[in-house]
């Protein structure tokens, strides 16, 4: 069954393709939609598109993450740091009593800028550092970044928060159809966002994709496997390092970006050493390394968690026993990590390792030729 | 003496209570880690348990609040042993549980499962005592040496507390140093540290080594919960994170692996707190004790004392 389909999908041309995947992507949310009014027909009340649209943000940052620990092997233990820098650049740029109102579309590009910056930043002290010193370096940050955040109340209102921030605005689209300035306004309408992350998802995707088997990936992964026969093949560490830091921190500026607008808040306590360590969760549950494995074992763990332990299980079990909602996410990791330490799917090993028969036959053909040319 | 110098004492024995209580819940992280080399995330949320656990026998007991000589010399020790005992077996049974098994796993498995103990200690925690502050009774009687003692008239402030704090802390780092450099078990512990097969290979029952250091670890986390609780006389189901973060943080200072080093990297950390708290902002102190970590580690790689050899992969 599983074959034919697979089969059946390969034969399709690339430009069937895409177009069957968007049209899935468009109608999506509508089956939600669907599936939400049945759910509160049948009495209950769940928020199921901005649960996706949450664990899709988490997605993009768990993609950049990947790349980071998975692609380079540097355990990043402040990763949040960077989704907080894209958030805050993004607030600062645009809210309305600092008067720079940057637009969306421009600020999105900038912030990611500004997010790889920072990743050169963090990245460049720990160049040195490895195993667990680079690990902690990096938590070191994470837990610098909001802390300054929060005393910098000129630019982000410490511990208050930002807001308003801006939100897109499509002044050319309503000019050149005649509608009313603001008649597109966005707001929190979780269909809206739902296709703005969906795009930022393809892109970060895309981008994985091909970064994974690109020849600055290749030179990650030697890093990951051993750096010092990686230095002697001629990969250059320094240069290798800093471009994962700062292309995985770019991903989580532009999620900042988005999660910013989309809430149109933002408070120093959403990007607290938490919610590094549950991107580094989705990443090793999903399979460190393995970009598809990643996008399913972010979804999966983003929606167990956003919409099993917090929405249903609540409903359930009796009020003011939300805590236990962490001893069964504690537990359940405990028990997963025993059963499968390498994660959901784990990454294949690109490449075949000749057999001792192989090898020997290899050997055996090679010496004929030998004796033949004498 | 000049008020700015009596100012300045008062911080030094502040930071040295931080740092003491510090350098307990250190020694386990960098204990464990010399050992496993694993970072167990879970190792604060124990000295959590020691300060909720010993402040359950308390409240059961209920003995004289402050405590008379005869409950300081009967009461108090009881409650120490069996503080110590109980989270040393908690510790134990977490390394049985969530750690055994992924001995030989990928680096990141036990780490994420010690992040999953941590998880649930907290909400167990946050079950068991409420959400809130919990107030932990002055059991320990509190009395400033220095003017009620000796009638000075000074602005430094040395309480009997502190004392306390210094004369439990002290001796178990002495203690442990003793254990470690001259028992049989501490040699044994030493050599898996080094290098766990050839240990193994020697006739060390290497997996009984590292269930007695989770024991160690567990039982001096316990006793810095029961001392701090005594000190300070409020916690939270929470406080076992930033404790063990800084904890941490002092054993990555000092070098980890290194008994010594975690000591000194959590007085340091301890007098930085201080003085940043003091002459400073408190609300820059985590800047700043980051903020330096990084820098130390920019220059010194492996920490002030670490062996400059201990590479590692993830």
């Amino acid at each position: 069954m599983i074959n034919t389909i697979r089969t059946w999908w390969s034969r399709l041309p690339n430009a069937a393709q895409i177009t069957l995947v968007a049209a899935l992507v468009i109608l999506f949310p509508f089956v939600i939609d669907i599936a939400e009014s049945a759910i509160r027909a049948a009495g209950g009340n769940l928020a199921l598109l901005t649960q996706v649209n949450r664990a899709l943000i988490y997605v993009v940052l768990a993609l950049g993450l990947n790349i980071v620990v998975g692609f380079a092997g540097m355990l990043d233990l402040g990763y949040a740091a960077f989704f907080a820098i894209g958030a805050y650049a993004f607030g600062i740029l645009t809210y309305p009593s600092h008067g720079i109102q940057m637009s969306f579309f421009l600020a999105l590009w900038v912030c990611a800028a500004i997010a790889s910056f920072f990743g050169i930043v963090v990245g460049s002290p720990t160049l040195r550092l490895r195993g667990d010193y680079l690990a902690i370096v990096t938590l070191a940050f994470g837990e610098i970044i909001p802390t300054v955040v929060r005393n910098l109340d000129d630019l982000t209102n410490g511990s208050q928060g930002l807001t308003p921030i801006g939100k897109p605005s499509f002044g050319v689209f309503e000019g050149l159809f005649g509608l009313e300035p603001g008649a597109l306004n966005v707001g929190v309408d979780p269909h809206f966002w739902f296709y703005v992350i969906a795009l930022l998802v393809a892109l970060v995707l895309f981008c994985t994709l091909r970064l994974d088997n690109s020849r600055i990936g290749r030179a990650w992964k030697a890093i990951r496997e051993d750096q010092t026969a990686a230095d002697f093949m001629g990969v250059d560490p320094i240069r290798a390092k800093l471009s994962a830091f700062a292309i995985g921190a770019s991903f989580s500026g532009l999620a900042g970006v988005v999660f910013a607008s989309m809430l149109g808040a933002i408070f120093p306590d959403l990007f607290r050493f938490q919610v590094s360590i549950f991107l580094l969760i989705i990443v090793v549950f999903s399979g460190l390394g393995s970009v598809w494995g990643v996008l399913i074992g972010g979804l999966i763990i983003s929606l167990f968690d956003g919409l099993f332990l917090a929405q249903i299980l609540n409903q359930v079990l009796p009020s003011g026993s939300e805590n236990l909602r962490w001893v069964f996410f504690g537990i359940g990791l405990i028990f997963f990590m025993i059963f499968r330490p390498q994660g959901l799917f784990p990454r294949k090993v690109k490449g075949r390792v000749l057999t001792e028969e192989e090898a020997l036959a290899a050997n055996a053909t090679a010496s004929t030729a030998a004796k033949g040319g004498d | 003496m000049d008020l700015e110098l009596q100012f300045f004492i008062g911080q030094i024995i502040v930071g040295l209570t931080i740092g003491s209580y510090l350098a307990l819940i250190a020694l386990g992280y960098t204990m464990v880690y010399g050992i496993v080399e694993l970072i167990n995330f879970a190792h604060g949320d124990l000295f959590a348990f020691g300060f909720f656990i010993s402040l359950t026998i308390f409240t059961a007991i209920n003995p004289p609040r402050p405590l008379d000589v005869v409950g300081l010399l009967t009461i108090l020790p009881l409650i120490f042993v069996i503080t110590m005992l109980l989270t040393g077996g908690l510790n134990t049974l977490i390394d049985r549980v969530a750690y055994k098994p992924l001995r030989n796993a990928p680096k990141l498995a036990p780490l994420l499962t010690a992040v999953g103990v941590s998880f649930a200690l907290e909400a167990i925690y946050a079950i068991w005592v409420g959400a809130n502050q919990v107030p932990y009774p002055n059991y320990f009687p509190r009395i400033d040496i220095l003017r009620q003692w000796f009638g000075l008239d000074t602005a430094i402030q040395l309480t009997t507390k502190d004392l306390f704090l210094f004369g439990v802390t002290i001796p178990l780092m002495i203690g442990l140093n003793f254990f470690i450099e001259r028992t049989k078990i501490g040699k044994a512990m030493r050599a898996s540290a080094q290098d766990r097969e050839a240990a193994a290979m020697m006739g060390i029952n290497v997996n009984r080594i590292i269930a007695t250091t989770f024991f160690i670890g567990g039982a001096l986390a316990g006793a810095a919960g029961l001392v701090w609780g005594l000190y300070i006389n409020s916690g939270r189901f929470l406080m076992g994170f930033e404790a063990g973060l800084m904890a941490f943080t002092s054993a990555v200072l000092g070098g980890i692996g290194n008994i010594r080093g975690a000591v000194l990297g959590a007085f340091i950390i301890g007098m930085i707190k201080s003085m940043s708290d003091f002459y400073f902002e408190p609300s820059w102190t985590r800047v700043m004790i980051f903020g330096i970590l990084i820098l130390l580690l920019v220059f010194r790689p492996s920490g002030i004392l670490g062996s400059t050899q201990s590479i590692e992969k993830i």
